[in-house]
């Protein structure tokens, strides 16, 4: 019997690219204004700047009764779009989904509590947030306590909580929900491995008890030990469904096809100046063995090649490495040479276990006599680094920017022989 | 199945209005919620509820009585007028400010859990509320104070009320919807408060208007507000206090059809909250 049936939905947001370029000083906001308050007759100009964005389009599907659901897909695919329609958070802006039974979603853990608030009070404000009745939350209420390890501390105000604490109450009361249908995001991404393996046995009993369970995860092992079946999605397209071992290889070959080359070959039309332009870019990763996806062990070059212009160039080059939500990782820069016009070519090796799993973003700047930018090309390359584990059971997503390989061990100093 | 949901674009239909009735339960944490949050880590807590009201009281009748030495009602203490209108001014004034700025107060919410977004603005009530019943029980304590005995009008108090509730929600509730996109609401808000305050006969009588301007006087008692608080002031003061039964069809007629249209605008726009907050 199907529970969920989603027919053709499809979600659009408008972009205004307006707020793109942000003032940085109070006088470039007041000009912007007059500027904005001058041009406004120019409707031409306004709708330019405005842009639609399809986060999902015509996504059809069909969810049987205690199904375990994994959604996989990149950053941006509509993963959570998805998710904000079927919890009836956004409206999907065509098609239609009906639902059966009890939903409860769990977007964020914790949502709605009050840092004022002690932790019983926000196990009933949470709670009846979540869709429990008092009757419901009084009769959990010690199972919750329990589950969640903080009964010194239930008349304390949660902003006194720690960080763990306050994610463990989160889950706990999201836990003992009793929905029909249950719908998750990355809420594995926090707690530690103790609570996690909690958290995934009873995620495990919500879906044994005939329940069904929609579980979005960047992390494949999870959803792999937890779901039956898996989603693909990518760019708002639902681009295969199917047992999730057949859907994680799918979604890791495709990770591989994409494009890891950029080339131009006509001087005129590539991207660049007078002074500059490029020619190629291309990130060449040394696979290992016959895996065809980039994961954290995977060693890399960045490979490009661009035409210089000017004659006698004092020319040196600077490569930002950006995380995708924009922070930069590192910058490398090349010392400054001299060269004559023509062809230009580098290289810029990155090591394996030095990344950690997500996307980045590669860009590059051609600066000349060490100090005037002459070119930047933003978003040069992009690319993404699958997880990899070995010997632990932590599923959550590892946390920072990189993942080195460093010398870090333990010994046993000096041991203790119960006699 | 008991429960089957139909998700489509322009929102829920018909079984909005019992799914906010199966969710009463939340309605009421929410405002527990918004009461017992309101006074933490305040050294005076809930006592600013009573200093607040006291002293706006104070201030009013020393400028309005002893400095500009304007009449009250007959028979009526000029303290005594004042807070009556204050009274029922800060009902109006708490739930109608509360009910404009709760959508945006609960944005959290609003990008991360469903339920009826109704219920947010009608939990914000609950404030405003709470703050009457303290000014009540002080206007009380003054009554005694002066002697002053309590009127049989009293029975209509409660039709005041509703009246106030409507109004501030009527009003309240296109505020809040229009806050979700241009937070100069929140700028407004106070200001209105503020103007009202001194448009409204709470530091001085209708009486007065009528009769220093009468040919204003017609369009004076159009603001719905003046029927309120006469009536309100009548309940508790008496026929001493002046009260002008024409001044309340403009307050039926505005509040009632505010009420109805903003109750269909936000159910029209509800759901693109999440998109623009």
């Amino acid at each position: 019997m199907h529970v969920i049936t989603a027919e053709n939905i499809s979600k659009k947001y408008i972009i205004d690219h307006q707020g793109t370029r942000k003032p940085t000083s109070f006088r470039d906001a007041v000009s912007d204004t007059f500027d904005q308050f001058f041009t406004k007759k120019d409707k031409d100009a306004a709708s330019n700047r405005k842009e639609e964005f399809w986060a999902l389009k015509d996504v059809s599907f069909s969810i049987d009764q205690g199904d375990r659901i994994g959604i996989v897909g990149h950053n941006g695919a509509g993963k959570s779009t998805l998710l904000k329609i079927l919890s009836r958070i956004t409206d999907p802006t065509t098609g239609q989904v009906t639902i059966d039974g009890r939903v409860a979603s769990l977007l964020e853990v914790g949502t709605g509590f009050h840092p004022e608030l002690t932790g019983r009070e926000n196990i009933f404000l949470n709670g009846a947030i979540l869709g429990m009745n008092k009757s419901e939350i009084k009769q959990s209420f010690d199972a919750i306590v329990d589950f969640a390890g903080v009964e010194k501390f239930l008349d304390t105000p949660v902003k006194r909580y720690s960080s763990g604490m306050y994610v463990r109450l989160g889950f706990a009361i999201a836990a003992h929900l009793e929905p029909e249908i249950m719908i998750i995001d990355e809420v594995l991404a926090v707690g530690d491995a103790e609570f996690q393996k909690k958290c995934l046995g009873k995620m495990r009993d919500v879906s044994e008890s005939g329940r069904t369970l929609l579980f979005v995860s960047h992390n494949l092992t999870a959803i792999q030990a937890l779901c039956n079946k898996s989603f693909y999605f990518e760019k708002g397209k639902l681009l295969d469904q199917g047992e999730t071992s057949h859907i994680v290889t799918t979604y890791l070959s495709r990770v591989s096809q994409k494009k890891l080359e950029r080339q131009w070959d006509d001087v005129n039309t590539a991207p660049g100046n007078d002074q500059i332009r490029v020619k190629s870019f291309k990130l060449v990763p040394d696979y290992l063995d016959d895996l065809m996806h980039i994961d954290v062990r995977t060693s890399m070059e960045i490979q490009f090649e661009f035409w210089n212009m000017i004659d006698d160039a004092q020319l040196n080059l600077s490569l930002h490495l950006y995380s995708y939500t924009g922070e930069c990782i590192f910058n490398v820069g090349t010392a400054s040479q001299s060269f004559a016009k023509g062809l230009i070519s580098g290289t810029l090796e990155i090591p394996g276990h030095f990344l950690n799993d997500g996307s980045y973003m590669v860009s590059i700047m051609v600066v000349k006599d060490t100090s005037s930018v002459i070119y930047n090309m933003e978003e040069a390359l992009t690319f993404d680094v699958e997880d990899y584990r070995e010997g632990v059971t932590w599923y959550g997503k590892w946390p920072g920017y990189i993942r080195p390989q460093l010398n870090f061990s333990l010994n046993q100093a000096e041991s203790v022989v119960n006699g | 199945m008991a429960y089957r949901t139909t998700i489509k674009a322009g929102g829920s239909g018909a079984d909005y209005w019992l799914d906010l009735w199966r969710n009463r339960q939340l309605l009421w944490i929410l405002s527990k919620r918004d009461i017992s949050v309101r006074y933490k880590q305040t050294l005076l807590g809930i006592a600013w509820s009573v200093v607040r009201p006291l002293m706006t009281m104070l201030v009013m009748a020393t400028v309005f009585s002893l400095v500009a030495k304007l009449p009250p009602d007959p028979n009526i203490p000029y303290p005594l007028m004042i807070l009556g209108g204050l009274t029922i001014w800060t009902f109006f004034s708490g739930a109608f400010s509360q009910v404009s700025n709760s959508i945006v107060l609960n944005s959290n919410l609003v990008s991360k859990v469903y339920f009826p977004r109704l219920l947010m603005p009608l939990s914000a009530v609950a404030v405003g509320f709470i703050d009457f019943l303290i000014s009540l029980v002080l206007f009380i304590g003054l009554s005694f104070f002066y002697n002053y005995l309590p009127s049989p009008n009293i029975i209509f108090l409660p039709f005041f009320l509703v009246l106030t509730f409507i109004s501030a929600l009527g009003f309240g509730l296109f505020f809040s919807v229009i806050n979700v996109r241009f937070r100069d609401i929140a700028q407004l808000i106070p200001f209105i408060v503020q103007v009202g305050m001194y448009a409204c006969p709470i530091a001085y009588s209708t009486r007065l208007v009528r009769d220093s301007l009468p040919q204003y006087y017609k369009y004076y008692i159009m603001n719905p507000a003046v029927g309120i608080i006469d009536g309100f002031k009548w309940c508790l003061l008496g026929d001493n206090s002046y009260f002008d039964p024409n001044s309340l069809y403009s307050t039926l007629i505005v509040s009632i059809i505010a009420l109805f249209l903003s109750v269909m605008y936000f159910r029209k726009q509800e759901n693109t909250f999440v998109d623009y907050i």
